[in-house]
């Protein structure tokens, strides 16, 4: 069962990149859609087995590398944590599969999109099932492959090209912390499977090296190593740029991969972690701190930004600072249930988006959008049930998880917990107010389209509609179904696969701090109400008055640009003068052009010789046997 | 006056020889010219031959002399041949218009 869970989505995608163009568009989308469906059904029913069984197992495929004391297996490690993301890596991919279909419509390369796509889900389903760090590499490796593939899907868009090597560049730096990481525990431990390395850990706890001249902590120096990985891949501060210039991709692919899946790998990585980053508070103290300014920063980014993905991009890097922060921590359990139930409504809020760009036609700009949500109601509705579940509107998915979140620090009890209550409630409130200003800007207020009129905005295809449908159901009731088995105060689900230290009071918080968010973003929807629709000039006039504060939220913090004063521009500039001085006219001028110069110039010379006159060669025969015999007469 | 001796032979025969080979790359003119500066060069070498065989006393020299102008006169006949071929087929025997080995 684990097997076809695993491989049925590299068959898929093997069909449809060998055989795609001779199965036809239709059943190419169809077989690969059933085949991930088939995925995600054995992914529920292998999770319900560890649910109900405590169902623990790790199955060899293959011994991959085998080097004196080096020994990895290839093999699918099924325990609760990888069960959880089974679930949900299968689960949104079938779902977004089958949607792909209805939004890749118009598209000429539908085989290829599918075989991303399945690819993807493949690379994703090694890295989670990985019971050793090489393997986990490899998968992370292939979904960062695959969604450069994918973001570049659109390869003639110039935009799509720079935003996919963009994403390939910035994940370098991650992967680069992330091996060194990995070759740590290595030299260290002697071993990169999880089991060996977590039981040597507390051995190791107060070795110190000496790392770049200053001495760390081993542990400490391994987690913050494997963190620059994960924030990498995960979009955190410093190393967010690419994932809002992914959105230039296909918007199936920004909701499978950048927003439910591959995204939060690194917050998987942290998790499953655990065992190292529990002995290290060192470590712990940073993953929060960088989770919190991620989750402020990028809220405050997604207030101001006009692209109606760029704000749903925005909001899952904030959401994955969310995730962080409750690791760093120590609720590990948190931040998988709210990397659970954030898969689902940011998937569908992305869907959603993905349907209200199909209705208008490829726009994207908020601004020209507006007043259409009696055209579009079920757009409109799944829209509205994605940003209510997003906001932590009460009784959807996103209250419970994210206000556990707020709990979990707040029973934390020491500065960094409180740090994350204060920040986790007003990143919650900024989360509502820019949610709702992308809902009323886009359904609401007057027809702003120049494009299209209002007549032709229609309603998506229920290739769209349906699978966004059923993501709109996850993101009600996963809240409330899970809550218990996940996060519940007697809960044994996670069992070994995730290490706590110190557990946590079990009293219950003051009432403030569980209601004050709830609170908090009702209250929000009738302000932007206000703000957004019914009276713009009070914004107009402050945005008037604060143009900097304006200005510098719309430029991203100027991150882009301080990037690229400090790398790309330099960089580039370096790359031309080699490209230019040191390539064409140095090696190139003296290398091979220079002799393919000299080759012609004597070549030239000595076709005159061949012009077919008889007294030339009688001439040239002539002046050679002089040569000759005069060599063969002097010596 | 000196006595004509070998020196004044070989000198004969060089200046013959140098005329031919000079006849074949200077000539821009006719095929046939080339063919006699072959047959000077051949003389110039009978001429060697034949002095040699007098200043050595050998007559073996002499009677290759004789086979060499045998083999000329049957040479020269051939290369007349084909120059009328050469003739018919490309209708003149101008040597700068000759140049079809470039290929």
């Amino acid at each position: 069962m684990e097997f076809f869970i695993v491989f049925l989505p590299l068959i898929s995608s093997l069909i449809s990149s060998v055989f795609g163009k001779r199965l036809g568009d239709r059943y190419c989308q169809i077989l690969a859609s059933s085949l991930i469906g088939i995925s995600g059904i054995l992914s529920i029913l292998i999770f319900y087995k560890v649910l109900i069984q405590d169902y623990n197992v790790n199955k060899l495929i293959f011994n991959w590398i085998s080097s004196g004391a080096f020994s990895v297996n290839w093999s699918i490690n099924i325990d609760p944590l990888t069960s959880v993301m089974l679930v949900v890596v299968t689960l949104i991919s079938t779902i977004i599969h089958f949607y792909s279909i209805g939004y890749m419509e118009h598209d000429a390369h539908k085989p290829r999109f599918m075989a991303y796509l399945s690819l993807f889900t493949f690379a994703m389903l090694t890295l989670v099932t990985a019971d050793n760090f090489l393997q986990l590499f490899f998968g992370w490796e292939g979904v960062g492959l695959c969604s450069y593939l994918l973001i570049g899907f659109w390869y003639k868009k110039p935009a799509a090209n720079a935003a996919a090597i963009k994403a390939f560049v910035v994940n370098r730096v991650g992967d680069f912390g992330f091996a060194i990481g990995i070759f740590l525990i290595f030299f260290y431990f002697n071993t990169v499977n999880y089991n060996e390395v977590f039981g040597l850990v507390p051995q190791l706890i107060e070795k110190e090296i000496i790392f770049l001249g200053i001495k760390f902590n081993l542990i400490t120096l391994i987690c913050l190593l494997l963190f620059i990985g994960a924030m990498g891949k995960s979009a955190q501060i410093l190393l967010h740029t690419w994932l809002p210039d992914a959105m230039e991709g296909p918007t199936p692919v920004s909701a499978l991969i950048h927003a439910a899946t591959m995204v939060t790998a690194g917050v998987f990585l942290v998790v499953r972690c655990s065992p190292i980053f529990e002995y290290s508070q060192v470590a712990l103290n940073v993953v929060a701190i960088v989770g919190m300014i991620t989750a402020f920063f990028a809220a405050t980014v997604a207030l101001v930004q006009n692209d109606i993905k760029k704000i749903v991009a925005y909001s899952t890097c904030s959401q994955l600072g969310y995730m962080f922060f409750a690791a760093g921590i120590g609720a590990y359990h948190v931040a998988i249930f709210h990397l659970f139930t954030h898969a689902f409504f940011k998937a569908l809020l992305f869907l959603g988006a993905g349907c209200v760009i199909h209705s208008f036609h490829e726009e994207q700009d908020i601004r020209l959008m507006g007043g259409v949500w009696k055209k579009i109601p079920y757009t409109y509705v799944l829209m509205i049930v994605g940003t209510l579940a997003l906001t932590g509107f009460p009784f959807l998915s996103g209250y419970y998880s994210k206000d556990a979140i707020i709990e979990f620090a707040y029973l934390k009890n020491n500065t960094i917990g409180y740090c994350a209550v204060a920040i986790g409630i007003l990143t919650a409130l900024l989360t509502s107010i820019y949610s709702w200003r992308l809902i009323f800007k886009t359904f609401h207020g007057k027809f702003n389209n120049k494009k299209n009129t209002p007549s032709t905005i229609k309603e998506s295809s229920l290739f769209m509609l349906i699978p966004s449908s059923l993501l709109a159901v996850g993101s009600i009731i996963t809240g409330m179904l899970f809550k218990n088995i996940f996060i519940g105060s007697n809960t044994n689900f996670w069992s070994d696969s995730i290490l706590f230290l110190q557990l946590f009071q079990n009293n219950h918080p003051p009432i403030w701090v569980i209601t004050i968010t709830p609170v908090l973003v009702v209250i929000a929807i009738p302000t932007s109400f206000y703000l957004f629709l019914k009276n713009e000039k009070i914004l107009k006039n402050f945005i008037l008055k604060n143009q900097n504060l304006y200005n510098f939220l719309l430029n991203k913090w100027y991150f882009d640009d301080l990037y690229n004063f400090i790398f790309v521009n330099p960089i580039k500039k370096i790359g031309l003068f080699l490209w230019k001085e040191g390539d064409i006219n140095t090696i190139d001028r003296f290398g091979p052009d220079g002799l393919a110069k000299l080759v012609k110039i004597i070549s030239e010379k000595a076709v005159s010789f061949q012009n077919g006159y008889l007294y030339h060669y009688a001439f040239v025969m002539l002046v050679g046997f002089s040569i000759l015999l005069t060599y063969l007469i002097l010596y | 006056m000196n006595e004509i001796g070998l020196g004044h032979y070989l000198t004969l025969g060089a200046i013959i020889f140098t005329i031919g080979i000079i006849g074949i790359f200077l000539n821009r003119k006719n095929v046939i010219i080339i063919l006699m500066s072959i047959e000077l060069i051949l003389l110039a070498v009978n001429i060697n031959l034949v002095s040699f065989s007098i200043y050595l006393q050998d007559l073996v020299g002499q009677v290759f002399s004789m086979f060499i102008l045998t083999v000329a006169a049957a040479e020269a006949a051939v290369g007349l041949a084909i120059i009328v071929i050469y003739y018919k087929n490309k209708g003149s025997i101008y040597v700068e218009k000759i140049s079809s080995l470039k290929g």
